[in-house]
């Protein structure tokens, strides 16, 4: 069972994302988690004044089954197979100290950003919404997250989702480095 | 019933795995992209080299899927300026919300309100994508 309770090592976790992919296809699907947030939005009504959500959603409600499976999962590994919090490289840990960040190696996400008093805040409640607003945007714009672009795309080896990946670090880089120092 | 079992099948191991493989941390995204660690590189490298693998063996035997259809992957349309500059945007928010789609959902398991207002984050920059579509460079 220490399996089950210790970090999933990468040779282990990756395979298993290139099993799930396999059998997304082999039930004739492909591997994407973000073309629900499309699904979410036409259920929603958002057709009435958007033509792009004015699509046959029903055809696609497999990926909201999907949703479904991924939140009890992670409601059952985060509450009964976590124990211990990821440890970090030490480097990062000094480097997110002087950010402010004190919860690292102690808690899966940040408390910092995360617990309810922060999101009480005008900052913490903005970082949280524009973080989501600039995934949800960006993966619609350049149609595909990490799973549709970096892990589908990249494995059917096609220029459009090499670009976007190249866009997705860019993107990381420059949050990280450049921002991050203004923003904590 | 079947139909929804298998995907929601699917989506509990897609879950389970997000958490034990720390993907979904922000810690894991922060100390990925600043080239701390192996950890993310080598999962996301070694299930694409899988998949290269798989999509070319797929192709290559003309493999059907368990409905008898032939497996097609439908190519991504040929552009730069939406994969870039869309790719550049969803960094940014990678980054700072320290979660892609996938990840977002898992953490709802946290039981955090927080998870949520990234989530309606997601929805409504999904939302106003599809209302500034005709505008924007693709």
């Amino acid at each position: 069972m220490d399996f089950i309770y210790s970090t999933w090592p990468w040779y282990v976790a990756g395979p298993l994302i290139a099993l799930t992919m396999f059998l997304l296809m082999k039930m004739g699907k492909k591997f994407g988690m973000s073309s629900n947030l499309r699904t979410m939005c036409s259920i929603g009504g958002a057709g009435k004044f958007v033509d792009f959500f004015k699509f046959d959603w029903k055809k696609d409600i497999w990926n909201l089954y999907v949703v479904a499976g991924v939140i009890l999962g992670g409601f059952v590994a985060l509450q009964f197979l976590s124990p211990t919090a990821p440890q970090i490289n030490p480097d990062v840990v000094a480097q997110l100290q002087e950010l402010g960040i004190n919860s690292t190696n102690s808690a899966f996400l940040p408390t910092e950003l995360f617990s309810l008093d922060s999101l009480l805040t005008i900052k913490g409640f903005s970082i949280l919404l524009i973080g989501g607003f600039l995934v949800g945007f960006g993966a619609r714009y350049a149609g595909g997250c990490t799973s549709g672009h970096a892990i589908s795309g990249l494995s059917n080896l096609q220029l459009p989702s090499l670009i976007a990946v190249v866009g997705f670090f860019i993107g990381g880089l420059v949050m990280v480095h450049l921002i991050f120092p203004l923003i904590f | 019933m079947q139909k929804f079992l298998s995907f929601f099948g699917i989506g509990l191991f897609l879950g389970i795995l997000f958490i034990k493989s720390e993907v979904a941390s922000w810690f894991r995204i922060y100390e990925m992209f600043q080239f701390k660690s192996f950890h993310m590189y080598g999962i996301i490298g070694s299930a694409i080299a899988i998949g290269i693998v798989m999509v070319k063996y797929f192709k290559y035997n003309d493999t059907k899927d368990f409905s008898g259809n032939k497996i097609t992957i439908n190519p991504k349309e040929k552009g730069f300026t939406r994969y870039i500059a869309g790719g550049v945007i969803f960094g940014l928010g990678w980054a700072l919300a320290g979660a892609c789609p996938g990840p977002m959902y898992v953490l709802l398991g946290s039981m955090l309100p927080s998870i949520l207002v990234l989530i309606l984050g997601a929805l409504l920059g999904t939302f106003v994508y599809g209302a500034l579509r005709n505008k924007l460079p693709h």
